[in-house]
């Protein structure tokens, strides 16, 4: 079923009482690609996200990461498999540092029991040591180098979306998703981001998925694109089809009876 | 780097010598007769209260997992090490072990099915799991039924409460100070967020109630072997101490080790104090929490753990404000 590797979804159903948010959904990753999928409000968007990451329970179909089946794994066991993911409403650790919010980031990477943490060990000290380094480079590549010692919820709002980004990067990820990256910036702060997605895109060799509202960015951005309606996967391909896809049209602006008179 | 270690070193050094200047000053006035037993087992029930309201810290205030039920595991503590030392004659020290083990067991087993609760609904199930506790000792013949369990001999002294009390709150400072801590911390602030990022959100809970269980049996069994008696009446064991446990963990700061050491103080040596007032006692107790709740919510020491920096900034701005008061006098 899934013999290369980058993310392999077939026929993906998500069910949550009687609406069926998500049907037979197929999709495809490759390493390294950059992908967008967008769709109106309530398509199913994040939903496809919660079922890929473990946060809901698809009620049909297959995910393989990398040759490894994710499906109807918890989060903590899908976030092992170096997917890591940012969340529509920020999600941070407000009451922590910026760096303590990274070093979360890398527990699974942790090897210490919890009796050489309380008894500090070299093993301790030496893998405290290289959280901190690693947290730092990961700020100082986001621009957020200064901010440390900042608590999380003193930060701007485009601050703690980068934030946000930077502590899914710690996890070292192979694929990142992103919930609407830009939702609630201003144009200069969207600017910024798509730098950063190429940045990271190249400097940690990974593909990235995400869900965009912002068209201005997911055309510019994206190498290919889904576009998800009423949970079914009304069009697929580059941006360009996508852009001339009849349905996609439709979906967005309504039948074209009713947008044309 | 090296200078952050360096300034935690020499942190730790003062937070030991501080440690060792308090218990040389109270065995001092205990031996010059200025502190009488009366006094030394006002200041080992203190040393004991902070036991348990560091232990419930862990769990309520850094881990967020909202608990009525810790004076159940300080009742297994307490019948446990004293059962043992009473009919087995076992060494004092290995039956505060054994019991810190079993309250930790019974954590696991009581938080394993608790802990997929959330919020009041939590604190609902551990308020009738610490019940539970209780009435299950109630009708254990063998340590004395309703009336209580008595003849325990005295083992406890000031000394060993102490340097329980010591271990406790570096065991669970450092806890809280690593990965496995950090991870707790995270459940509180965000579980979604901590599971997105590979943290096994019910086994940290589970840990980190399991790890706050055991202190509190070991403060039981350190209990017991003070007063020499103990009963299954609500104030001891029973739901009315653990929601003074949990009062006094409010009044330092959820997540605040110094606020509980302080708050725990405070609140061990105050109805001590006010006993001069009588029957008023317990209204002027009540109505200072609510003072102290409406103007400091936050609690006592709020987010600000006791730090060397701290202290040194407090005492630079003292002096600055002195230096400022004598350059406007002359």
């Amino acid at each position: 079923m899934a013999q290369a590797s980058g993310l392999r979804v077939t026929d993906l159903s998500v069910q949550i009482g009687g609406l069926k948010a998500v049907s037979h959904v197929n999709l495809r990753l490759d390493p390294g690609e950059l992908v967008g999928l967008i769709g109106p409000n309530g398509a199913g968007k994040t939903t496809v996200f919660n079922a890929l990451t473990g946060f809901c329970q698809p009620t049909g179909g297959h995910i393989f990461f990398n040759d490894q089946e994710l499906t109807h794994k918890p989060p903590h066991v899908v976030a092992k498999h170096h997917l890591a993911r940012t969340f529509q409403n920020i999600r941070l650790f407000r009451d922590l540092t910026v760096l303590d919010n990274l070093k979360i980031a890398y527990h699974k990477n942790f090897k210490y029991c919890i009796c050489s943490g309380i008894f500090r060990t070299p093993a301790y000290r030496r893998q405290e040591e290289m959280v901190r380094k690693v947290s730092l480079e990961i700020l100082a590549l986001v621009g957020l180098a200064d901010r440390a010692d900042d608590k999380a919820s003193n930060l701007s709002y485009g601050e703690q979306r980068k934030l946000e980004i930077a502590r899914a990067l710690v996890m070292e990820p192979k694929l990142l998703l992103l919930d609407e990256p830009a939702a609630g910036m201003n144009p200069a702060e969207t600017a910024e981001l798509v730098e950063l997605i190429y940045k990271i895109k190249n400097d940690f060799d990974l593909s990235v998925f995400l869900i965009e509202h912002d068209m201005h960015l997911v055309m510019n951005v994206c190498e290919r694109l889904y576009v998800l309606d009423y949970g079914v996967l009304i069009g697929e391909g580059s941006v360009q089809d996508v852009r001339n896809n009849r349905k996609v049209i439709e979906a967005y602006l309504g039948e074209d009876g009713a947008w044309q008179s | 780097m090296s200078n952050a270690g360096a300034s935690k070193a020499k942190r730790n050094a003062v937070m030991a010598l501080a440690a060792l200047c308090i218990y040389g000053a109270v065995q001092l006035l205990a031996l010059s007769g200025t502190l009488l037993s009366y006094h030394l087992q006002v200041l080992s029930l203190a040393c004991i209260n902070i036991m348990l309201v560091v232990s419930l810290n862990l769990i309520t205030g850094f881990t967020g997992q909202f608990s009525l039920g810790h004076a159940g595991f300080m009742a297994i503590g307490a019948y446990l090490s004293a059962a043992l030392t009473v009919f087995y004659q076992l060494p004092f020290l290995a039956a505060l072990v054994l019991s810190g083990v079993a309250a930790a067991l019974v954590g696991i087993i009581i938080g394993l099915p608790a802990l997929r609760l959330k919020g009041d609904y939590l604190a609902i199930a551990t308020l009738g799991f610490g019940e539970i506790i209780r009435v299950v000792i109630l009708n254990i013949p063998a340590v004395g039924g309703p009336r209580g369990f008595t003849g325990i001999p005295r083992y406890t002294s000031f000394g060993l409460t102490y340097l329980i009390m010591i271990i406790t709150i570096v065991v669970i400072r450092n806890f809280i100070d690593s990965s496995h801590g950090r991870a707790c911390v995270s459940i509180r602030e965000d579980e979604t967020a901590a599971a997105s990022l590979g943290i096994n959100t019910t086994y940290y809970k589970v840990t980190a109630f399991a790890i706050g269980a055991g202190f509190a049996g070991v403060a039981g069994g350190l209990f017991s072997h003070y007063l020499q008696y103990i009963s299954p009446a609500p104030g001891q064991i029973g739901f009315l101490r653990s929601i003074d446990i949990l009062i006094m963990v409010v009044l330092g700061g959820l997540g605040n080790i110094t606020g509980s050491v302080f708050s725990a103080i405070v609140l061990t040596l105050l109805p001590e104090f006010l006993r001069g007032f009588a029957e008023y006692r317990m209204v002027i107790y009540s109505v200072l929490l609510i003072l102290m709740m409406l103007f400091r919510p936050e609690g006592i020491m709020g987010k600000n753990e006791l730090s060397l920096e701290a202290l040194e900034s407090l005492v630079g701005r003292m002096k600055n404000r002195k230096g400022m008061r004598s350059d406007g006098t002359s």
